[in-house]
C-alpha cells in the first residue's frame, strides 16, 4: 500500500492543479495578512473562502483523478495486489496532496505572521482541522460516486449536486424548517441539524471559536455550552469522524465487490 | 444680578478668608489628636485635619464641620467589613488623599465609603476606596466635585454589590477623572440634573459602567467605559449630551455599549462603539440626532426597537459590524438615515461626488430573518445566507425599502474620535 501511495502521490504533488491550488492558498492568505492587522478578520476571511472552496476542489479533484486514473487502476488490478491496498493508497493520496497543499498554502503566511506566539493559535488550527477534514470527507464522498458510477457525466452531475446541497441546500431547507417551527424551542433541532451537514459543523466550531456566540443570544448559549463541553466537542468530533469514515466504508464495500 | 449668584461669589470670597484663619489639626499615633475623632471633635469650620498615614480603625466617622480632611501617605481608614466610613452632613467639606476600605456588604443598609447626605460644595478628589460596598454616595446634595477617585469594588453579583459613585436628587455635580472598576453600576445618577460627567473610567461593573435614570441636562464626554455588562444605560431622561466618548467590549449575551430607553431630546455624536455586542439599543427615543460617530466591529452597529420617533442618524461611520441595522419595518417612517459611510455598501459613484448613486439598504433580509426567528443565527456567513442577501439586494423582495441611506458615502469621515 505504502509503495501505490507513494507512486500516486508523486505523481499529484507533481500534476499543476495541486500546485496551482496551493499557490492559491499561499497568495490568498499572504494577502489577507498584508491588508488586515486584524488576526481574527483574517482567520473569518479565510473560513469563508476555506469553507466554500476545500468541500469543492476535493470533490472536484478527487472525482477527476479518479476518472483519468481507471486505466491504471486497471493495470494494477490485475498484478497480485489486495483491492482495498490499491484503493486506499489511491484515496490517501489524493487526501494527503490536497491536505498537504492546504496546509503549505495557509500554514506557511501564518508562520511567517508568527501566528505560533499569538493568542490566535488555537481558532487557527481550529481552521487548519476543519480544513483537513472537510478535505477528507469531500474527496471520501468523490472517490465513492465514481467508483458507483461508470459514467462520467452522471458522477460529476451528482458530485456537484452533492457539494450543491451541503454548501447550499441543506442550510435553505435549516432555515426554513427554523422559520416553519418558528413557535417551538428551536436550540436543539439547529444542534442536532448542524451535526448532519460537515460544512455547517465546521462553520460552527469555528464561529464559536471567534466569539462570535455572544450574538446568538440563547441559541448561541446552547451551542457554545453544548459545543464547549467534553461531550459535545467529542460528539461534533465524532460525527466529522463518522463524516470521513462513511464514504471510506463504502469505498471498501464497493471496491471489493465491483466488477471492473 | 441674581440672588443665587450673589450668594456663589460671597461663598468663593469667604473660602480663602477660612483658611487663613484655619488652624492645622494633625493625627496620627504620636500627634497631638491619635484619633480622627478626636479631631473632628476639637475642630471648628474651616480647620484643616492632616491625617498621616497610618491604619485607623474608628467606625462610622461622621464629618458635621466644614473642615478639609487631607491623607498624607495615604492613611487607611478602615471598616472592618462593619460600618459605612466617612457621612458627611456639612458644606464646604473636602477630602483628599485617603485610602478607604472594607465597608462590608449589607442586604439592609445601603453602606458608603463616603457618604454626601444634605450638603452643597463638598469636594472628594484623589482617594482611594477599596472593597467599600458603595463607593462615593450622594444624596439630596448639589454643586459637588468629586475627582480623581479611584474606587475598586469586588463584585461578584449584582444583587449584593453597590454602585462606585451613587447619586441621589442632586444638583450641578462635576464627576470626573476617576476610575471606578467592579462594582454593579460604574457610575449612578437618579434624579440628578444639570451635571457633568467627564474624563472617567469604567470598566469591569456587572451592569453598567454608567446610568442614568429619571436624569435631565446632563452632559458626559471624554469617558471610557471598557468591559462593563453595558456601557451606558440612559432610561427616562431627556437632554442627556454625550460627546467623545469610547464604548468598547462590552461583549457578552446581553450586553450593549450604549442602551438609551425612554430618552429626549438628545445628541449623540463623536463618540466611538467598537467590539460591543451591540452598539447602541433604541427603545422609546425620541428626538435624538446621532451624528459622526464610529461604529466599528459591533455584532450590530444599531438595534432600534419600537415606538422610535425622529431619530436622525447623520454622517456616520460603519464599519466592519456584522449587522448593521435591526429594527422594525415600520422605522424607516418615521426615522432617517442619511449621509453615513456603511463598509458593506456595494454602489458605484459615477459623477465622482464622493456620494453613492444608489441607495443603501441597512435592513438585510438575513437580519430580518434574525428578528423573527434568533436562532438562524446559527446561519450567520453561510453560503447560502450570503445568496440571499445578494439575491435580496438586487432585487428587494422583503426588506423595507424605507429604511435606506439615500447619499451613502464612498469613503469613511476622518472623525474626531478619543482612541
Amino acid at each position: 500500500m505504502l509503495k501505490i501511495f507513494r507512486f500516486y502521490f508523486f505523481d499529484l504533488i507533481r500534476s499543476r492543479w495541486t500546485v496551482l491550488y496551493a499557490l492559491f492558498y499561499l497568495l490568498l492568505t499572504s494577502a489577507l495578512l498584508l491588508l488586515s492587522p486584524n488576526l481574527s478578520k483574517v482567520i473569518i476571511s479565510l473560513m469563508n473562502i476555506v469553507l466554500f472552496l476545500v468541500p469543492l476542489i476535493a470533490s472536484m479533484l478527487g472525482i477527476m483523478y479518479f476518472y483519468s486514473s481507471r486505466d491504471f487502476i486497471e493495470l494494477l488490478l490485475a498484478q497480485p495486489l489486495r483491492r482495498s491496498t490499491i484503493f486506499f493508497g489511491q484515496y490517501l493520496s489524493i487526501v494527503g496532496s490536497l491536505g498537504l497543499s492546504l496546509l503549505l498554502g495557509i500554514g506557511i503566511p501564518f508562520l511567517l505572521y508568527g501566528i505560533l506566539s499569538s493568542a490566535e493559535i488555537w481558532n487557527y488550527l481550529v481552521l487548519l482541522g476543519t480544513g483537513l477534514m472537510l478535505t477528507f470527507i469531500f474527496s471520501g464522498i468523490a472517490f465513492w460516486i465514481a467508483l458507483k458510477h461508470e459514467n462520467r457525466i452522471k458522477g460529476f452531475g451528482l458530485m456537484i449536486l452533492c457539494w450543491l446541497f451541503f454548501a447550499v441546500i441543506y442550510d435553505g431547507l435549516f432555515l426554513l424548517g427554523l422559520s416553519w417551527f418558528n413557535d417551538y424551542p428551536l436550540e436543539k433541532f439547529a444542534l442536532g441539524a448542524s451535526l448532519f451537514n460537515p460544512i455547517d459543523l465546521s462553520r460552527i466550531l469555528i464561529l464559536l471559536k471567534l466569539d462570535i456566540a455572544a450574538l446568538m443570544g440563547f441559541t448561541g448559549a446552547v451551542f457554545s455550552k453544548f459545543l464547549g463541553s467534553g461531550l459535545g466537542m467529542l460528539i461534533s468530533m465524532a460525527s466529522l469522524l463518522l463524516w470521513v469514515g462513511f464514504p471510506i466504508w463504502r469505498i471498501r464495500a464497493i471496491s471489493l465487490k465491483k466488477d471492473f | 444680578m441674581t440672588k443665587k449668584k450673589l450668594l456663589l461669589i460671597l461663598c468663593g470670597l469667604s473660602l480663602p478668608l477660612q483658611s487663613m484663619f484655619a488652624a492645622r489639626l494633625e493625627v496620627c499615633p504620636s500627634c497631638s489628636y491619635q484619633t480622627i475623632h478626636s479631631a473632628l471633635e476639637n475642630a471648628s469650620d474651616g480647620d484643616q485635619i492632616i491625617i498621616k498615614s497610618g491604619l485607623y480603625r474608628e467606625g462610622n466617622i461622621q464629618v458635621t464641620k466644614s473642615v478639609h480632611l487631607l491623607g498624607e501617605g495615604w492613611p487607611v481608614l478602615d471598616g472592618e467589613g462593619q460600618t459605612e466610613i466617612l457621612t458627611i452632613t456639612a458644606r464646604h467639606v473636602l477630602i483628599e488623599g485617603l485610602e478607604i476600605r472594607n465597608v462590608g456588604n449589607s442586604y439592609i443598609e445601603d453602606r458608603a465609603g463616603i457618604r454626601l447626605r444634605n450638603t452643597r460644595f463638598c469636594t472628594i478628589r484623589n482617594n482611594r476606596l477599596v472593597n467599600t460596598f458603595f463607593g462615593i454616595y450622594l444624596e439630596h446634595s448639589a454643586d459637588c466635585v468629586i475627582s480623581g477617585n479611584e474606587v475598586l469594588g469586588e463584585a461578584l453579583e449584582e444583587n449584593s454589590s453597590g454602585n462606585a459613585i451613587h447619586c441621589w436628587y442632586c444638583q450641578r455635580l462635576t464627576i470626573r477623572d476617576n476610575q471606578v472598576y467592579r462594582h454593579r453600576d460604574g457610575i449612578y445618577f437618579e434624579f440628578v440634573d444639570n451635571s457633568q460627567i467627564f474624563g472617567n473610567t469604567s470598566k469591569d461593573n456587572l451592569r453598567y459602567g454608567l446610568h442614568f435614570m429619571f436624569s435631565n441636562d446632563d452632559y458626559y464626554y471624554e469617558n471610557r467605559f471598557i468591559q462593563n455588562g453595558a456601557g451606558v444605560a440612559v432610561m427616562f431622561s431627556k437632554c442627556i449630551d454625550m460627546d467623545h466618548n469610547i464604548f468598547a467590549s462590552n461583549w457578552g449575551r446581553a450586553s450593549y455599549g450604549l442602551l438609551l430607553k425612554e430618552l429626549t431630546d438628545t445628541d449623540i455624536r463623536n463618540n466611538s462603539f467598537r467590539e460591543n455586542t451591540i452598539g447602541i439599543y433604541v427603545e422609546g427615543c425620541s428626538r435624538i440626532d446621532y451624528h459622526h460617530n464610529e461604529f466599528k466591529q459591533n455584532g450590530w452597529a444599531l438595534k432600534m426597537s419600537g415606538g422610535c420617533l425622529d431619530n436622525h442618524l447623520q454622517e456616520n461611520n460603519f464599519i466592519g459590524n456584522s449587522f448593521d441595522l435591526s429594527t422594525l419595518a415600520s422605522a424607516g417612517t418615521e426615522n432617517t438615515f442619511d449621509n453615513n459611510y456603511w463598509s458593506e455598501y456595494s454602489g458605484y459613484d459615477l459623477d465622482h461626488n464622493g456620494e453613492g448613486d444608489i441607495p443603501y439598504l441597512p435592513m438585510k433580509l438575513f437580519n430580518q430573518i434574525v428578528q423573527q426567528t434568533p436562532e438562524a443565527l446559527i446561519l450567520l456567513r453561510s453560503l447560502f445566507i450570503d445568496l440571499l442577501n445578494f439575491s435580496e439586494k438586487v432585487s428587494p423582495v422583503f426588506t423595507p425599502e424605507n429604511i435606506r441611506d439615500l447619499h451613502p458615502k464612498m469613503n469613511p469621515y476622518t472623525l474626531n474620535i478619543r482612541s
